[in-house]
């Protein structure tokens, strides 16, 4: 709907130096229902182009893989495009190719996340190649379509972690950061060793295990009237039955082991990242984290960039600050590229520095102002894209059981003060840290060096 | 987040719709769901080009606006012709000054500029490319006027201030260094430079090499700029919730005046066309360790203003422009080498290469170069399916209004139509042509475009563990080239 659109950003970007101002509510309508089999449907209609996004998120991540298991999660997400009972292999992309459709698929932590995307005249298309996999997946399931996805998932990961400059520290970061045993102590990829040990059997377990309906949450926006949906969302998955109730431990808390580590890589210049526990996603102190990052190094004024980039005896090719958090939890990473020559410890002295100052004085009226702007108005341009809409509201959906909580959202970003950053600084990064140098291999001597946080 | 392989780049640019194209099925029983019946395509609502409205500045700078009021947000771009055809010599200058723009404008220096632009949410930036500099700008509405003043100060009255040249000469110079540890690009500047010869588009990297770069100063960028950004190469295009009139309003008193200082650098003759190899020849790069060979198999491509481009695209999507493609299928699919495959002809005002590219495991490099010159062989000498054919038009023509969604996709095709000089509505025209593709066009521009005994073929790999393989293949003459010469 042109005018649920409008609305949506009524609000935004109006005054910049105000954004606290009250303005109209952001909305997006949508309805909500559940399906006796516990499938959660959530559809939102917007007319602008003939076009329509179906995105499904399926509640399981690589945070439910078994010990030995490691990169399964996603393993079974190219599975989930092998093939059905009724829309056999290789009839999903095809059919879709076919008319005129896009898809793909992630996988997280915490969930796995498919979409297709396309003119809204493949909406009965997508419906049922998306039911016919979450309810006969198994049946065709054989052991060569496993092997050769393992070939194409372990192509993946050297693609993006052997293959890759700096990308090794996916394979160390995970464990550092977390306890053993805690779900985000592995990566999401994997080892090579337990992608090789992934069976059938594992398949067919996983699945009837998280695949189920009432393990889903499935939005369908764009260019469709809603009774059609929602008769057509009926009548494909009514009968794929529910599956067991999913029950997760809650990991005990805990505090990181002060670490420092060096990884030789065949890379020209050296990389330095630290890496703090901080705190999950929505928590109270996320989004100042978030504020704090961006006023660390979100823009080329931002405090680091300045610092190590910018300066007159520059140190770094480039930094970055970032908070990532999730459903249980989240940390807190700077990422730094020295210039040519130079050893980490310099740039490590200098963050440092920058951060302890920035803990100490907080952000000023301007960076701070700056920083909501700059989230307002990439979270406006997100908004662009019907996928985009979609995939939030899921999201939304995911972690609070609100789909349209774009207001609230945005809401705590505005209420972020330079008290509220000066605080998160000290109570999160003034703490124990994990510490990662790259360097190139033989240069050892390159590295940071370990210095008790205060 | 891990994605599942997709990332084909698209050639198509766009079009109305053909009508059904997957009718399976008609409606079963009313009874039990039979979920063997493929649901047909259903109705939807009629997809319409945006309109394209057109109008000038008192200077003869053209201004092309398309009214999208979806959100109250404006996406403009301002696109001057020229680009890396002016530099005569000095590679990644075009580029280097393009960026240097947003480093200092008017009477704020780069922190200031930027500063404010962070604080008006909006997002400017220039880019010089092998034919064009393009500068745009995605801002609120609210936000225009002030956004439109930093604008012209950044392509009126840049700076060029000394020291942030050097600041940015020497990160470009770092992230030239940092070029030798990624394969894939290693693979592709060396696949460039060997297909397109020396003054051709994108023969050198478009920010250019290390002594190139070393060689920048203040002086050299502003005596660039001056010619290079000129008015009579200039037009805007601006996409979002504005009209042509208001965007006339507030385009008239800040760019109307705008002249040149200098007389405008002329725009290279191109010396030559890229030419097929009479043979196919081998190219190796050594990467000691590496856990998979990038390879890139391609030769010169085709234009993208002849008649053949709708066959070509066509064609293209069957071989390897899509996940279903028969490489996609073949490599990945099948065969289990590569995480993904594609090949795509690099369209421009002037022909770009044509280029299959791949990283696969290394113990299988040798087998991966059978399967792919076997489909480039294939696609060539056998008639491809009805099926196959079928699917891919309308891939193609079915795939057209998903990139009018956004502003910057709806400024994206008119901008890139508007290189060859065509209008959006040949759009319209393009997808007629792509439903009129018959099985006999796509062999004929399969057997004119598509390289198989003349390709040039790139491998960046451990040589040691699979030169012998390669060697053994037999493919043509070999060479090995130098990491540090390639990416220098």
């Amino acid at each position: 709907m042109n005018v649920a659109r409008r609305l949506l950003i009524g609000a935004l970007l109006t005054a910049p130096a105000l954004a606290t101002a009250q303005g109209p509510k952001l909305s997006v309508p949508y309805t909500l229902d559940t399906l006796p089999n516990g499938l959660t449907v959530i559809v939102h209609e917007d007319h602008a182009v003939p076009i329509v996004t179906v995105n499904i998120w399926f509640h399981v991540g690589s945070g439910d893989e078994k010990p030995g298991r490691t990169g399964f999660a996603h393993l079974f997400e190219h599975l989930m495009f092998m093939g059905s009972q009724h829309a056999e292999y290789p009839s999903f992309d095809r059919l879709l190719e076919a008319a005129g459709a896009n898809n793909n698929a992630s996988t997280g932590n915490d969930v796995t996340d498919y979409y297709e995307s396309g003119p809204s005249s493949a909406l009965p298309l997508m419906l049922w190649l998306d039911a016919d996999r979450m309810g006969w997946l198994t049946p065709t399931m054989d052991k060569p379509k496993v092997d050769l996805q393992r070939d194409v998932v372990k192509n993946e990961r050297r693609q993006s972690v052997e293959n890759r400059p700096y990308g090794l520290v996916e394979d160390h970061l995970p464990q550092a950061i977390y306890p053993a045993g805690h779900p985000y102590s592995w990566s999401v990829i994997g080892s090579m060793a337990d992608l090789s040990a992934a069976s059938v059997e594992d398949v067919k377990d996983f699945f009837r295990r998280y695949y189920a309906p009432n393990n889903a949450t499935l939005v369908v926006a764009g260019d469709v009237k809603n009774a059609e949906v929602r008769a057509l969302v009926k009548k494909y998955f009514t009968d794929i039955p529910r599956g067991p109730a999913i029950t997760r431990p809650v990991p005990a808390p805990y505090v990181v082991r002060d670490t420092a580590m060096t990884l030789e890589d065949r890379v020209q210049l050296p990389q330095l990242q630290l890496v703090w526990h901080t705190v999950k996603e929505w928590a109270p102190d996320d989004a100042a984290l978030d504020i704090a990052a961006a006023v660390l190094a979100g823009s080329r004024t931002s405090r680091l960039n300045q610092a190590l980039v910018y300066s007159s005896n520059a140190t770094a090719t480039n930094v970055r600050a970032r908070q990532d958090s999730k459903r249980l939890d989240g940390d807190f990473s700077i990422t730094a590229t020295a210039r040519r020559g130079l050893g980490l410890d310099t740039l490590r002295a200098v963050i440092d520095a920058t951060v302890k100052q920035l803990a100490a004085d907080g952000p000023t009226a301007r960076e701070l102002q700056q920083a909501k702007n700059g989230y307002e108005s990439q979270f406006l341009r997100r908004l662009e894209n019907g996928r985009g809409v979609a995939d939030q509201l899921n999201h939304y959906f995911y972690l609070n059981g609100k789909p349209d909580s774009f207001q609230a959202d945005l809401d705590r970003y505005r209420a972020v003060t330079a008290a509220d950053v000066k605080r998160v600084l000290k109570k999160y990064l003034e703490a124990n840290r994990v510490m990662v140098s790259v360097v190139p291999i033989g240069k050892p001597e390159l590295a940071a060096k370990k210095v008790i946080a205060q | 987040m891990i994605r599942k392989f997709f990332a084909f780049r698209v050639f198509l640019l766009s079009a109305q719709l053909p009508l059904t194209v997957l009718a399976q099925s008609t409606q079963g029983s009313q009874g039990a769901l039979d979920r063997t019946i493929v649901p047909a395509l259903a109705k939807s609502s009629p997809f319409k080009l945006p309109v394209v409205e057109r109008g000038s500045l008192a200077n003869g700078v053209a201004l092309q606006v398309i009214e999208h009021h979806a959100l109250p947000l404006v996406h403009l771009t301002l696109v001057i012709d020229g680009g890396a055809r002016l530099e005569s010599g000095q590679p990644g200058l075009a580029s280097f000054t393009a960026r240097m723009l947003t480093e200092g404008a008017g009477s704020r220096d780069a922190n200031a500029l930027q500063g404010e632009l962070g604080f008006l949410g909006a997002n400017l930036g220039a880019a010089g490319g092998s034919e064009t500099f393009t500068v745009q700008l995605n801002v609120a509405k609210q936000q225009l006027a002030p956004a439109l003043d930093l604008l012209a100060d950044v392509v009126l009255r840049p700076t060029f201030p000394s020291v942030n040249v050097k600041q940015q000469r020497d990160l470009r110079l770092s992230s030239i260094l940092t070029r030798r540890d990624q394969p894939t690009q290693i693979a592709a500047l060396a696949f460039s430079q060997l297909v397109l010869p020396a003054g051709y588009p994108g023969h050198n990297p478009s920010d250019g090499d290390s002594a190139s770069t070393a060689a920048l100063d203040s002086a050299a960028v502003r005596a660039f700029y001056e010619r290079a950004f000129v008015p009579e190469r200039a037009k805007f295009v601006v996409v979002g919730d504005v009209t042509e009139t208001e965007m006339r309003a507030l385009l008239a008193p800040r760019f109307g005046a705008w002249k040149h200082a200098t007389a405008p650098l002329a725009i290279l003759a191109v010396p030559a066309k890229p030419v097929a190899n009479s043979a196919v020849k081998v190219y190796l790069a050594d990467k000691p360790g590496a856990a998979q060979s990038v390879i890139i198999v391609g030769g010169p491509g085709a234009d993208r203003t002849g008649p053949d481009y709708p066959a070509i695209v066509v064609m293209n999507t069957i071989l390897g422009a899509s996940f279903s493609s028969r490489l996609n299928t073949n490599l990945r699919e099948t065969k289990g080498y590569t995480y993904g495959i594609s090949s795509q002809f690099a369209w421009g005002p002037l022909p770009g290469p044509f280029a299959v590219s791949t990283s696969v495991r290394t113990n299988v490099t040798d087998s991966s170069l059978v399967e792919i010159f076997r489909e480039l062989r294939d696609i060539r000498d056998r008639p491809v399916e009805q099926k196959e054919l079928d699917r891919a038009k309308a891939y193609v023509a079915l795939g057209v209004p998903g990139r009018f969604e956004t502003n910057a996709g709806i400024a994206g095709q008119l901008t890139n139509l508007d290189l060859y000089g065509l209008p959006l509505s040949s759009t319209n025209g393009f997808v007629a042509k792509v439903n009129a593709v018959t099985l006999a066009d796509v062999q004929r521009v399969a057997k004119q475009y598509i390289p198989a005994g003349s390709a040039t073929l790139v491998i960046v790999g451990d040589l040691a563990k699979v030169r012998t393989g390669i060697e053994a293949l037999k493919l043509g003459s070999i060479t090995v080239l130098d990491v540090s010469t390639i990416a220098r």
